[in-house]
């Protein structure tokens, strides 16, 4: 059984001092947001080093372990190679279009564009408008021709532009994705891959922040799991293609320009299996894509304060790996589970469902679950901050809890 | 005067622009070949008005002239020859005789739940699909038992799969309205309406990616989606009629027009009731034809599935039918005029099939007959053998979740949970 045990390098805000181009990275203005405003830099802890003081400008190392050999840790500064978490969905996905000729991009301004969030930049160039096919705008029936061209022996990945526009494939994705297998007794498979960011913005409005693995998460036949950093994205992407499975691949919105070093070498991560990101002793906390960086900022404020937080990157949203979490349960007795989903039906309430009924014999104090409010995203700064869980509120619950 | 089919044209008229050395990116333009924003004629190949909307039928109604031209040309002046004429006719007649013993099947309680019996459209069914090759697609509605069992599917697995046994086509899981058989490339059987054809047009593009991205010789496959008269008003049959038409897929999409929507008439539900119309807005050939008769949808559909596999690009074929019996086998059918149904009675798609043969001298009575009595015997063959299949067993239950079971994922043991060989009963704890 296979944990991840990775520290992950620090986030460069998009600044002019950063390598980043800012003129490539210009968005279309009516997504335009950026990571680096001064209300939201993200710092990242990292396991082994004491560093305490605030590195953004600096880029950590990445211990680039698929495996948990806890031999090798911090490796010399050149191996590996630099990118963007984008750039590392690009990177996985053209390593398995190379691999494999089945594979194609569908989706809007996939080819052409490069992709609205960059993922697919110049793979139209490269394997043309039919692998990388834009598509009209009409996520229902595209989502549905991606589901019959995986029928018929294509692997195709199906990028909606912003998770929320899946919401118009939800027929498709349900009826077809979800149970084609099933009612056809198992003759048809259907390996595809449906991606695309999601979650809360910079104040992008209600419709464009939306959290749909709350609503995908009933859906019996189909696989979801969420990226959070470079390393994980290109691992899960390449599983997820490789996959005989239906396959919901969330990305976020703000994490696509989160740069890590990541392994030269080829690697292909589990798609039902969680990720180690901090070992601890005192309260395990769940979580996942972006609310791992608020994590992981309150951990650093809970260690100075003398609590000793696990912190686990569920990555797999459905199924969850009840044996990582279920250990970390039997370890520390207490958990809080952090997520960006509402609180209603979301996956922290799913989460906590599992929990209670597995391992209820080894907690010690109510399972706590942070969400995100029952409410549509406001588009004020203010409002949209007091929506999602912030690193001050999982100090104090952690305090709480751990009394 | 079709546009070129497969050929990649830059695109005449580029966009103005503000930069002065316009190196295109991309060396081929895949996408519409209008060169003009607005043009007056409709790109069409045969377009054909009909005389109303659900009138009687004049002798040819909707053939186009390159099928006149062949007529004339060839030695015989006849449609068929008497081996095609045997085999479209056994074809309908199993399509009717299933549906009769199903509807039998199901007043005796060995079927359940939403049954939507064929009769009456058979000619739609034997008419395009017995076109086919073996590779070629069909996808369906939840209307489906006549399109499984036309395009080769064989009786008994239909039969056993309505009586939701596990030697049915789906193993007992889809039932009547979910029919699929990888074998026969028969993509389903789909339960709500629409849902299906973006299926189809998915494995159109299938098609175009094998023949042009994999280079694989012969891979010419059609898709042929069939659907009805309530779907035409439905955002995926349009969103599907644009891609279709846009990158040329090789479909045909098929407008089973029995004129209701369970109760709801296609007069009321629709503001130009003409379905064939809304092809050419989209850039295909829209062709109506006559239905009831299965030698004219045979005329159209070769046209139609020809064009497609040369890479033509699709067709929209609305074919006038009617559906004999209510919508299913729940339905009391008061709403519909009994003048109506005796008008269509009386064009059954198998009577005048039958006096086309006769008339011209192709099958006698007697072989006729001897066929009639195959199928009767294959049929009871059939309900036998459903009869005396075991039903499936709680083993089955989650055995095609997902394709790679791991999909279940880890258990609290560290275990994945479809390494516990009961984990398919339902028993684990997700």
């Amino acid at each position: 059984m296979a944990t991840l045990f990775q520290g992950v390098g620090a986030v460069t805000p998009f600044s002019a001092s950063s390598s980043l181009d800012s003129n490539k990275l210009l968005l279309p203005s009516r997504k335009s947001l950026s990571i680096s405003d001064s209300r939201g830099s993200i710092f990242v802890y990292r396991s082994d080093a004491l560093n305490l003081k605030a590195a953004t400008r600096k880029q950590d190392l990445l211990i680039p372990n698929a495996v948990a050999t806890k031999g090798e840790t911090s490796t010399s500064a050149k191996s590996g190679h630099e990118l963007l978490l984008f750039e590392a969905l690009r990177e996985g996905l053209e390593e398995e279009m190379e691999r494999d000729p089945r594979v194609c991009v569908m989706g809007e301004d996939v080819g052409h564009y490069g992709g609205s969030y960059k993922v697919t930049k110049g793979l139209a160039e490269k394997y043309g408008d039919l692998r990388v096919l834009d598509t009209p705008i009409a996520e229902n029936s595209f989502t549905g021709m991606g589901i019959g061209a995986a029928m018929t022996g294509l692997r195709p990945i199906v990028e909606g532009m912003n998770m929320g526009f899946l919401l118009l494939a939800f027929n498709q994705i349900s009826n077809n994705c979800g149970m084609l297998h099933y009612t056809s007794g198992g003759q048809f498979t259907i390996p595809i891959v449906i991606r695309g960011p999601g979650g809360v913005g910079r104040q992008l409005g209600a419709e464009h922040s939306q959290r749909l693995e709350s609503y995908f998460q009933s859906i019996p036949g189909i696989q979801m799991v969420a990226c959070s950093t470079p390393y994980n994205a290109k691992g899960l992407m390449k599983a997820a293609i490789r996959s005989e499975n239906p396959v919901i691949l969330f990305e976020h919105v703000l994490l696509y320009n989160l740069k890590e070093r990541i392994p030269d070498e080829e690697y292909v991560l589990s798609l039902e299996e969680a990720e180690m990101v901090r070992p601890g002793e005192h309260v395990t906390i769940l979580t996942y894509s972006r609310m791992r960086y608020h994590v992981m900022q309150a951990a650093k404020t809970l260690v100075n304060k003398g609590y000793d937080p696990e912190v686990i990157d569920i990555r797999s949203l459905k199924p969850f790996d009840l044996y990582t979490i279920g250990c970390s349960v039997k370890k520390t007795h207490r958990v809080l589970i952090v997520e960006e989903c509402m609180r209603t039906g979301g996956i922290g309430a799913s989460l906590t469902a599992a929990i209670t009924e597995n391992f209820h014999d080894y907690l010690d104090a109510p399972i706590v679950c942070l969400s995100s409010q029952d409410v549509p995203t406001p588009y004020a700064g203010t409002l949209e901050e007091w929506t999602v869980v912030q690193p001050a509120q999982i100090v104090s619950a952690v305090e709480q809890l751990c009394q | 005067m079709s546009l070129s089919a497969t050929k990649f044209v830059h695109p005449i008229t580029a966009p103005p622009s503000t930069r002065s050395s316009d190196k295109p990116l991309f060396s081929t333009f895949f996408g519409s070949n209008h060169t003009k924003l607005r043009f007056n004629k409709p790109i069409v190949a045969a377009q054909r008005r009909s005389s109303s909307a659900a009138s009687t039928s004049s002798p040819v109604v909707a053939v186009s002239d390159v099928v006149k031209e062949k007529k004339l040309k060839s030695a015989s002046n006849l449609l068929i020859t008497k081996e095609e004429g045997l085999v479209l006719y056994e074809d309908m007649i199993l399509g009717r005789f299933f549906e009769d013993m199903c509807a039998q099947m199901y007043y005796r309680g060995k079927m359940f739940g939403f049954v939507h019996l064929y009769n009456g459209q058979e000619a739609v069914s034997t008419g395009f699909i017995k076109f086919l090759k073996k590779e070629d697609y069909v996808v369906s509605t939840y209307r489906d038992h006549v399109h499984a069992l036309s395009k080769g599917v064989p009786a008994r697995e239909v039969m056993s799969e309505l009586f939701g046994k596990a030697t049915g086509c789906c193993r007992g899981q889809g039932g009547s309205m979910h029919m699929f058989s990888k074998q026969h490339n028969l993509l389903g059987g789909f339960a709500f309406i629409g849902e299906g054809i973006p299926v189809a047009t998915g494995a159109a593009f299938s098609s175009k990616y094998r023949r042009e991205v994999l280079k694989e010789p012969g891979a010419d496959e059609v898709t042929l989606a069939f659907f009805g008269d309530g779907t035409c008003n439905n955002g995926q049959f349009y969103e599907c009629l644009n891609m279709a038409a846009l990158w040329k897929l090789p479909i045909v999409f098929v407008v089973e027009n029995n004129l209701w929507a369970i109760g709801m008439s296609h007069l009321r539900a629709t503001s130009d009731p003409q379905i064939w119309k809304k092809g050419p807005a989209f850039g295909m050939p829209g062709i109506h034809v006559d239905g009831m008769d299965v030698l004219k949808v045979r005329e159209v559909a070769k046209e139609a599935i020809e064009r497609a596999r040369r890479g033509e690009g699709p067709t929209l074929v609305e074919c006038e039918t009617y559906r004999f019996r209510g919508h299913s086998l729940a339905d009391p059918d008061e709403l519909r005029d009994p003048a109506e149904k005796a008008h269509y009675a009386g064009r059954d798609p198998i009577t005048a099939l039958k006096k086309y043969l006769f008339d011209n001298k192709l099958a006698s009575e007697q072989e006729l007959k001897a066929i009639d009595k195959k199928i009767e015997e294959l049929l009871d063959e059939a309900v036998e053998f459903a009869d005396e299949s075991p039903l499936p067993p709680r083993s089955q239950l989650l055995e095609n979740v997902f394709a790679d079971p791991k999909g279940f994922g880890i258990g609290p043991d560290g275990k994945y949970r479809c390494e516990d060989p009961k984990f398919t009963q339902g028993t684990a704890h997700v």
